[in-house]
């Protein structure tokens, strides 16, 4: 396939980006994005330019670090999928490809397409745990009886890889449906209710600090999600932090 | 609780109170309206309550002029703060992959509702102020229908009013059903709330349009 890319390419994080073309001929249909990411940048090492800057881990949809913003959507056209499962033959010979960094004011460009997260990291670092001895002496906690409901929508929950991808579809650059899946996964739980009220508080209280926007309710994040995590759990946020504040 | 107003789930709790109240406004504006078509009486009886009862004239007036002031307001405070979430925008955006595009322009639907209310007050609102208050006119309970359908005698008027009722749609489909997820309705009603939310969107502008379009043609000759 022949590809023609319109890459956002930005020195550092003070400099203005601006997108740039690039031709790309040869690639597999078979190719991940991420691979074909990779086989540009070997063309662009070869002509000694300075290739395109891009996060990346696990390659297999579990670590959340590829973060493309591709033709107009987080992770590309495909759904409930990251950019390094995105393969190429979603893409046809000859077709534009856009690729840009996930834009938010909470999310700084660092280089090129790789962006800034640790807003994440903060609010997780706010009240995403519970406070648990492990020193040895810890439970087992199939010992504390668990509606399968209420485990099963934890469960969902805790899938979400931190990705950002809900931020990056968000209109309004919300992390809501982020900060939903991390407060509910806990407080669904016995182990995560002792510290809930103080959970939820802190952490949309951080959430709001690092400058993400308001919630319309779209639901362009869920579509988006790679995980699936639904809107329902932020409806349940509202709920919590709600009744947080009239316990406070 | 202090923190709660000050915080962005608070800020849309407090868009979605305000938008549901306008909601239940909106519903009571439309069914004394309706009556104009079938009951000139009933409909001058209704709005000669609604015109003259104190409780109505200066509680729940300047309590809807509130509501109305409030919810618009925060509109624009929550619309200016989500575009500054984003400061450098996509080269390219597919919205319409993954969102209704009623619930990414509630701005838009907002403003065209504004500057419809401007027309309204000057329409309505400010001879009825001049009429009670200003020139104190004595009152006539049965002066309401008869300025009703004179307002409906000009096809620029009622063409604005059934465009802005489009946009007042636009704007109910998405808000409806969006205010009962800001308030933290489980989601296990939400097809249904959807449902409604279509329904009332669609329902009561087309209701308001019908009754505008009704006293244009009744009395087109008149
Ligand atoms: C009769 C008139 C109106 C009614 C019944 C109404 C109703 C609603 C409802 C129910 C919502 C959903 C609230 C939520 O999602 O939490 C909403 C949202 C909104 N309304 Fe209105 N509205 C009216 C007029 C206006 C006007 C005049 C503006 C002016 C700009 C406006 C701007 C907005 C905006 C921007 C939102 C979205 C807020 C957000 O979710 O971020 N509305 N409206
Ligand atoms: S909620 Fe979904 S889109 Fe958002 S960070 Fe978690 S996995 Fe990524
Ligand atoms: S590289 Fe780990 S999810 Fe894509």
């Amino acid at each position: 396939m022949k590809l023609y890319l319109k890459i956002w390419r930005q020195k550092n994080n003070k400099s203005k980006g601006s997108m740039i073309d690039y031709e790309i001929d040869n690639i597999s249909p078979d190719m991940s994005f991420l691979e074909m990411m990779d086989v540009l940048n070997e063309k662009i090492i070869e002509e000694n330019g300075d290739p395109v800057a891009f996060d990346h881990d696990c390659r297999e949809g579990i670590c959340g670090s590829c973060s493309m913003f591709i033709n107009g959507e987080p992770h590309g056209p495909d759904k409930l999928i990251t950019t390094c499962q995105l393969h190429m033959r979603k893409f046809k010979d000859g077709d534009t490809i856009y690729i840009e960094p996930f834009r938010a004011k909470a999310f700084p460009i660092i280089k090129d397409l790789v962006v800034d997260r640790s807003a994440f990291d903060r609010i997780q670092q706010s009240g995403g745990f519970i406070s648990i001895n492990t020193s040895g002496n810890t439970l087992d906690a199939n010992t504390i009886p668990i509606e399968k409901e209420n485990a099963d929508k934890a469960f969902d929950a805790a899938t979400c890889i931190g990705c950002g991808a809900c931020v990056a579809s968000c209109k309004n650059s919300s992390a809501m449906l982020f900060v939903s899946a991390k407060v509910s996964q806990f407080s669904l739980l016995p182990q995560g209710k002792v510290e809930a009220t103080d959970r939820v508080l802190n952490m949309v209280n951080q959430m709001d600090e690092e400058g993400f926007g308001n919630c319309t309710n779209t639901g362009a994040c869920h579509v988006e999600c790679p995980k699936g995590i639904s809107l329902d759990y932020i409806a349940k946020l509202n709920r919590e932090y709600v009744k947080a504040n009239i316990k406070k | 609780m202090k923190k709660l107003f000050n915080s962005s789930i608070g800020r849309k709790i407090a868009m979605a109170l305000s938008g549901v109240f306008l909601i239940v406004f909106l519903t009571q504006h439309f069914l004394i309206n309706i009556t104009s078509v079938f009951s000139e009486s009933i409909f001058n009886m209704l709005s000669h309550f609604m015109g003259n009862n104190p409780l109505v004239q200066f509680i729940l007036q300047p309590i809807l002029i509130v509501g109305v002031i409030f919810h618009f307001v925060m509109g624009f405070v929550l619309d200016w703060q989500n575009r500054k979430a984003r400061p450098v925008k996509y080269a390219v955006y597919k919205g319409s992959r993954n969102s209704m595009f009623v619930s990414r322009n509630m701005i838009i639907s907002g403003i065209v509702i504004l500057s419809f209310l401007a027309l309204h007050f000057y329409d309505f609102w400010v001879p009825e102020m001049d009429y009670k208050y200003i020139q104190v006119l004595p009152e006539d309970p049965d002066r309401y229908y008869e300025e009703l359908i004179h307002k409906f005698e000009n096809p620029v008027r009622v063409g604005l009013y059934c465009l802005s009722f489009i946009f007042l749609s636009l704007h109910l489909i998405h808000g409806l059903s969006s205010s009962t997820q800001s308030l933290g309705t489980n989601n296990k009603y939400s097809s249904i709330i959807n449902k409604i939310s279509y329904a009332f969107g669609i329902g009561i502008p087309a209701g308001f349009c019908f009754i505008a379009l009704f006293h244009f043609f009744m009395h087109f000759n008149t």
